[in-house]
């Protein structure tokens, strides 16, 4: 990391691949830096302040909300963001690049306007890789971090649900 | 034999998936809030702190003087109409002398970054001479107006019947509603490209492109055609969208500087920044027979429209026609008004009216179900509204009218289990909390009904364009899709007309095609729906004719059959879309309903609807009476839904508008203390979660709708209609608590009165 605290630049490293951030303020948060800095606008900006969820990103495999992390302090993390959960684990992606719980959220309706999307996409993937068999209120209760306003959640815990019956084969 | 179209896989009736989803699912959809332009600035805008005050001066230069800031303007800068809005324009672009409620816009700033935005808001210098904000809405009508318009956005007036009628049996209430936001998750956000012509291109999250563009140009002082507004990944909206909001301030912007503005809203400016549900008080009288049948609904309501007019005007419009519920009332009397206030700007919300008086019109079927010793269903099915029955205007509902089967349908399901020993599952959640002892169980019954698509004359059309070349089927339609999933079912209905599913939607913009009106009153599949069938059915005789002259037969030896054009002998058969290659069929209509006309302003009696939509919901709840925490355990719903075009996006619309419904009934309200919102932001603003919502069973009531393609209603707002009532019955019947206002708070549980 170099420069100053009102221009530093240093490396994160994001669905696999270094990015370089030039010129950014130390207090820049992970999301802001990863929308307006780095062109993933993936992770979502629906509260800033960590209440619902639409940020979520991946740092060394803990669920965050990337609008309460800053940048600068995730340098030397893996980073994993909506775009880049297919790199999580092939054994879960198909012919068209979309993991089983990105398919899922597209064939049960779980996905009306799309804001919530990309943070509960993160955030299922951070519970079936913990918990590959969650009951209901597990699933709920690792989901109560994600808001969504379209949907009334049904069709999500539709997709969560096909996609435990699936993995179990 | 009817023989389908080969292959065809996106027809009415099936579940398919929305055209968008990949790339909401993949991060690549382009919200309005992911725009991004190289040379482009960022705005912003100086908000009142104070909901009622007189701006003494204003100080610009300090934030001049901010390197990187490009533009600092104020009502000044404004070169059109000062002041806009939806119904009347009472709104100024900038406020210029004095500010009615906390959040008026009153500067704004076009800066390099959103960094230095902040800073160059906080540096300008704005002396108030603060006033005492008008904020009770019961004295607004007779205090000191606040706006040249006056006080009294507008009253409605129905005497239908014989006012004097008195029934064996009368019951009497006080309800209030709370104000609701709509919440959506992706908060107000565009881009404005200036031209260099003096023209320019808005790109934006809305409900409606050619609304806007009018208000937006009429300030801009340019033609219509010079300001070009197209629509932008739109993360929801239930009402919040209809109005303008930063749509002037980055126009003009983007006009003062030359270069891309974008403006995107934060969390707590989106609340200050868009209207909100009206809150309600409202006195019931119901009077019936002994029998139990209604004889005359007597109700005083008023709406609360905060600082300026938006649609409040249409709003109370709603909530005097609907105030009495679904039911054969053959007299009533309800005077209903709504008033300007200091408090925060209210406008349109999923339900729209009909909200409000749904929670007092079935408060008071319960009273009455009370006092006569009757069941809550049964007085309901007694009463239930019929078609060919009258409504409190006089008119006759010539539509599907499902009531008595909604209702019955909602109280089919067998009612869940008792509660189980899951922590999870008790009131209070996983922070377990309540003590099992103190919970107890109650079960509420609620019944709603509302218009579908614009009333009371107002004109209400949608444009669409059908182009068939080579298979290929292109579509044109300015509804703005936000959501709800026109996107997916245009496409369904051109390919069940025309054979293929090889169909696009363009981009919906104002610069290719007419309006397609507001997506609101759950009209865009009923309108918009409408006229992409009437293009592609244009498309179509076109194809038949064509067909018919080349092969040298009567045109009418050819017919449309399931997507295929073909004679009876079967020497023509083939699919419509691909019946002609090379040539070009286009077709570009516009679509209305029916006429609908004003009521009458002394009676309230007129033919003002065009097509009305009922649901019926069963709430069970669990109460810690000690605690006041509820457990909304269950919502099961009959909703009237005409027929479903994607059954599957429309249980979506039935969830969502439910949960938004059960928000109302026990947590969500922006809370004011003297015209200043408290909890402007999702961690005091509560939104349902998933551990919040209970589980929904959903029988969809499927009668064809005249007028509606394939006979489809609207399906949007009926969920958020008696979702809430049947809650609150339900903590109604667990506590034996009057509970007459929403949101029914632990403390009006735990500590009434």
């Amino acid at each position: 990391m170099t420069g100053s605290l009102e221009s530093l630049t240093y490396q994160l490293r994001i669905n696999g691949a270094l990015h370089t951030v030039d010129g950014a303020w130390l207090g820049e948060s992970l999301l802001y830096v990863l929308r307006e800095r780095l062109g993933l606008p993936g992770a979502k900006n629906a509260c800033e302040q960590g209440e619902c969820g639409s940020c979520s990103v991946l740092i060394d495999n803990v669920l965050v909300c990337s609008c309460l992390e800053l940048a600068a302090a995730a340098v030397d993390t893996d980073i994993v963001t909506v775009e880049g959960v297919a790199g999580l684990d092939a054994a879960f992606v198909d012919g068209d690049g979309l993991t089983d719980v990105q398919r899922a959220f597209i064939t049960e309706g779980a996905v009306q306007c799309g804001f919530c999307t990309p943070g509960l996409i993160v955030a299922v993937h951070d519970l079936l890789a913990a918990n590959p068999e969650p009951t209901a209120s597990q699933t709920r209760e690792a989901l109560a971090g994600n808001l969504c306003r379209c949907t009334g959640y049904g069709r999500i815990e539709a997709a969560v649900e096909h996609v435990i019956e699936v993995r179990r084969g | 034999m009817v023989e389908l179209a080969t292959g065809i896989r996106n027809t009415i009736g099936n579940s398919i998936d929305r055209p968008d989803a990949i790339d909401k699912v993949l991060g690549a959809f382009e919200f309005s809030n992911d725009l991004h332009h190289e040379q482009m600035l960022w705005g912003a805008v100086v908000r009142s702190p104070h909901p009622h005050a007189r701006i003494v001066s204003v100080n610009i230069a300090p934030a001049l003087a901010i390197a990187g800031v490009a533009a600092v303007i104020t009502h000044d800068d404004v070169p059109g109409l000062s002041t806009y809005g939806l119904i009347t324009h009472d709104q100024p672009v900038f406020a210029s002398d004095v500010v009615r409620y906390q959040g008026e816009a009153v500067v704004g700033i076009a800066a390099d970054s959103p960094d230095t935005c902040r800073r160059a808001v906080a540096a300008v210098e704005v002396v108030y001479e603060v006033l005492p904000p008008l904020t009770d809405m019961m004295l607004a009508a007779d205090a000191d107006p606040i706006h040249p318009d006056g006080n009294v956005i507008r009253r409605v007036p129905i005497r239908f019947g014989d006012v004097d009628a008195v029934g064996d049996v009368v019951a009497e209430g006080n309800y209030e509603m709370g104000m609701q936001d709509q919440a959506f998750m992706g908060p107000e956000a565009g881009m404005a490209i200036p031209a260099g012509d003096g023209s320019v291109d808005l790109y934006l999250s809305t409900q409606w492109l050619h609304e806007d563009r009018d208000q937006v140009a009429a300030c801009l002082g340019l033609e219509p055609v010079d300001v070009r507004l197209h629509l932008a990944g739109t993360g929801g909206a239930f009402g919040a969208r209809e109005d303008v909001s930063f749509h002037v301030h980055a126009c003009l912007l983007a006009l003062h500087t030359g270069r891309p503005v974008k403006m995107q809203y934060r969390r707590d400016e989106s609340f200050l920044g868009h209207v909100h549900r009206h809150p309600a008080k409202m006195h019931y009288r119901h009077h019936a027979t002994a029998d139990g049948r209604l004889v005359k609904v007597e109700c005083d309501i008023v709406l609360d429209g905060g600082a300026y007019a938006s649609s409040s005007f249409a709003v109370v419009g709603n909530a005097a026609r609907f105030a009495a519920g679904p039911y054969k009332v053959p007299n009533a009397v309800i005077n209903a008004s709504v008033v300007r206030t200091n408090n925060p700007p209210c406008g349109a919300m999923r339900g729209f009216g009909a909200v409000q008086v749904c929670l007092g019109h079935e408060a008071q079927m319960d009273k009455l179900a009370a006092a006569l010793g009757m069941d809550p269903v049964e007085i309901r099915l007694l009463n239930a509204l019929e078609t060919g029955d009258r409504t409190i205007t006089g008119q006759i509902v010539d539509g599907v009218a499902p009531v008595r089967e909604c209702i019955e349908a909602a109280v089919a399901f067998e009612l869940p289990a008792p509660r189980g020993a899951d922590l999870f599952d008790q009131p209070g959640g996983a922070g377990r909390t309540a003590d099992a002892l103190a919970v107890r169980r109650g079960v509420g019954i609620a019944v709603g009904f509302k218009n579908a698509a614009f009333a009371e004359g107002f004109i209400d059309d949608s444009h669409a364009r059908c182009r068939l070349v080579d298979g290929k089927v292109t579509l044109w339609c300015a509804a703005a899709e936000v959501g709800q999933g026109f996107v997916t079912i245009a496409r369904q209905i051109a390919s069940t007309v025309l054979g293929t599913d090889d169909v696009e939607l363009t981009r919906a913009s104002t610069v290719d095609i007419g309006s397609a009106g507001s997506s609101s009153a759950s009209r865009q599949t009923y309108m918009s729906g409408g006229a992409v069938l009437k293009a592609c059915n244009e498309v179509a005789e076109q194809v038949r004719i064509a067909l018919a002259a080349a092969h040298g037969v009567p045109s009418e030896a050819v017919g449309l059959v399931d997507g295929r054009a073909r004679t009876l002998d079967g020497s023509i058969d083939v699919v419509i879309a691909e019946a002609l290659p090379g040539e070009r069929f286009e077709a570009d209509v516009r679509h209305m309903h029916r006429d609908t006309f004003p009521l009458d302003p002394e009676t309230g009696q007129g033919d003002c609807d065009v097509s009305w939509i009922f649901a019926a919901h069963r709430a069970v709840v669990d109460v810690d009476v000690e605690l006041g925490l509820v457990n909304v355990v269950e919502v099961t719903t009959g909703q009237d839904v005409g027929i479903a075009l994607n059954p599957l996006h429309v249980l979506g619309q039935i969830e969502g508008g439910i949960s938004q419904g059960v928000g109302l009934a026990v947590m969500e309200e922006i809370v004011t203390i003297d015209g200043v919102v408290k909890n402007a932001s999702f961690t005091d603003y509560l939104l349902p979660t998933i551990v919040d919502m209970p589980k929904v069973r959903v029988t969809l009531i499927e009668h064809p709708e005249d007028g509606g393609p394939f006979g489809a209603k609207g399906v949007g707002e009926t969920p958020s209609l008696s979702s809430t009532p049947a809650v609150a019955a339900a903590i109604r019947n667990a506590t034996g608590l009057e509970l007459a206002r929403v949101p029914i708070r632990p403390q009006d549980i735990a500590l009434p009165n």
